[in-house]
């Protein structure tokens, strides 16, 4: 069973070349309302993400790391900088880059099974086969048994893997996730992760996680992006560290180097907070 | 597993308890009508109950109105004939009213230019009451069938297009941006996304449209139609046939009652289970 699910995400892995990011200067500005200056939620980001990289976003709240998701996703378009995705630049949204919203946002009128066949049925795939590969999908998130299934009846933790089907069955280039595991209880959020870790580990799509767990950020990402500032503290939005996380394949929570990388982080995360 | 039989059991009895509880309260109405007439009380407003017929009365008359029988006049199990023809005039003005306002609440809802077109029209049309109608189309459509449909289309217009924008309008932003990265845009983001995530609140918007259309039945029926319920209550009332006018007012609150289960249980054949009619 488990290779069939295997050979399904090979047809992803055709697509991963495809999923380098470069963010270049990238800066967002927001009209101000009557009488009063932009506001800059996001300047001079540069940053490269190589094809199969999985890199970690974190920071303060209103630091901007969610606007440049939500940039990469072609929801929002950047005021200024350049933004592209496998050497394209980003116009808008698009099924090459599937996003991971903290809330889910399944359809809550489609089963699991649909929600899954959604993306593939809309890029014109025949029922059929948009049908055997959504199977394959759902089998690799572990909810065979849910396909009939509508999201209301789920669990939060169900409905986020629902969540990550539907965007793997579009075998994209790029996965955005937004807070994915926010709303989920400490032991879903762990079992979550080894999972995010397991299918990125068989797709080899990259992976871009906005998170405000450092912990969540070390044990998942090849690199972790800090960044800092935001409207509120009157600095834009901005890349302030870009730590490499050398632990390995294997990572211990509670091992030594791993407390000592999330100690770095905190102090990363949280000495741009108390400068002036 | 015990305590779960018990729960649901628990649930059954709530059920039957309450539904006694409603037709309980049905049955002391009936039965203050009855003493209200007997005793020629006079309430609130002037009401004179002893000008009402007793509802042993009424429920013969009924009787005799759907399987004849019991007085072989012209109304003799003649309920049919005039319930189908009220119902098909409520069907056409709801159909009508439907196939206009929903389509139209969802561009309303979905395009800023749509709505900046016909939003200053709809709210200067939209308080006025059919009632107010009534005499300019009886001058401009004439007495009869299609003046009862204009109504009932115009009537049952408003909150079908009202329900319908409201519900496309809180389309959460989340769903239109899952669509969008899935894959979809323009009219599959309308149709696939935006119009099911509006269902229930455009479905009652029907349903109130449904209500209202067989209110304003009897209003269209009043002039100029033999055969409905309107055009029988009017008729009574000229006859003052207190009796009839009850009857006829008995038969139109079942007609309406009905056809919004009809209506609420065909959606739900038509959805199975999927969560698109509020609960």
């Amino acid at each position: 069973m488990r290779s069939r699910a295997r050979s399904a995400l090979t047809r992803v892995t055709r697509h991963a070349q495809a999923g380098g990011v470069v963010l270049d200067g990238v800066g967002k500005r927001y009209p101000g309302r009557r009488g009063e200056p932009d506001v800059e939620a996001v300047a001079d980001v540069d940053l490269e993400v190589a094809p199969g990289e999985f890199v970690a976003v974190v920071g303060a709240s209103g630091c901007g790391k969610s606007t440049l998701l939500r940039i990469l996703a072609g929801f929002e378009s950047q005021t200024s900088g350049v933004v592209e995705v496998g050497g394209r630049p980003v116009t808008g949204p698009g099924s090459e880059r599937g996003v991971v919203f903290q809330d889910y946002g399944l359809f809550p009128w489609l089963t699991v099974r649909e929600n899954v066949t959604f993306g593939p049925r809309q890029r014109g795939v025949p029922r059929q086969t948009a049908r055997r590969h959504a199977l394959e999908v759902i089998e690799t998130v572990g909810l065979s048994r849910f396909t009939d299934r509508f999201p209301g009846e789920l669990s939060g933790g169900m409905q986020q893997r629902v969540a990550i089907a539907r965007v793997l069955a579009n075998d994209p280039a790029l996965l955005l996730m937004d807070e994915p595991f926010g709303a989920l209880d400490a032991l879903t959020r762990t079992q979550m992760q080894h999972e995010l870790r397991r299918i990125h580990r068989e797709t080899g799509t990259t992976v871009l996680l906005v998170t405000h767990s450092l912990e969540e950020a070390c044990y998942l990402a090849d690199r972790v992006v800090v960044m800092s500032g935001g409207a509120s503290h009157g600095v834009p939005g901005h890349v302030s560290q870009v730590v490499t996380v050398d632990l390995g394949d294997e990572r211990d929570v509670n091992g030594e180097s791993f407390n000592a990388l999330e100690r770095r982080l905190v102090a990363a995360v949280h000495g741009e907070e108390s400068a002036p | 597993m015990a305590s779960l039989t018990a729960g649901r059991r628990g649930g059954r009895t709530d059920a039957a308890l309450r539904a006694a509880l409603g037709v309980g309260v049905l049955l002391l109405i009936v039965l203050l009508w009855d003493l209200g007439v007997r005793g020629q009380w006079v309430l609130v407003f002037g009401i004179k109950m002893a000008f009402l017929p007793p509802p042993v009365e009424v429920a013969r008359l009924l009787w005799d109105f759907a399987f004849g029988g019991l007085y072989d006049d012209a109304y003799s199990a003649a309920l049919w004939e005039h319930l189908g023809a009220s119902t098909s005039r409520v069907l056409a003005g709801f159909g009508l009213a439907t196939a206009i306002g929903v389509p139209l609440g969802v561009l309303m809802g979905r395009f800023v230019w749509v709505n900046a077109a016909l939003d200053p029209a709809v709210n200067l049309f939209r308080p006025i009451p059919a009632t107010a109608w009534v005499p300019l189309v009886l001058l401009i459509i004439g007495f009869g069938n299609q003046a009862t449909v204009f109504l009932i289309t115009l009537s049952a217009f408003f909150p079908i297009l009202l329900n319908t924008l409201a519900a496309v309008k809180e389309v959460p932003p989340r769903m239109v941006e899952a669509g969008r990265m899935l894959g979809t845009s323009g009219w599959g983001i309308l149709l696939k996304v935006v119009v099911p995530a509006a269902t229930p609140g455009i479905v009652s918007g029907l349903r109130i449209g449904l209500g209202l259309a067989w209110v304003i039945l009897v209003l269209g029926e009043a002039n100029g139609i033999d055969t409905g319920l309107g055009a029988m209550i009017t008729l009574a009332r000229e006859q003052v046939r207190t009796d009839r006018v009850v009857v006829g007012m008995i038969v139109i609150g079942l007609a309406g009652f009905l056809s919004d289960r009809v209506l609420v249980r065909g959606l739900g054949l038509l959805f199975g289970r999927r969560p698109l009619v509020r609960a």
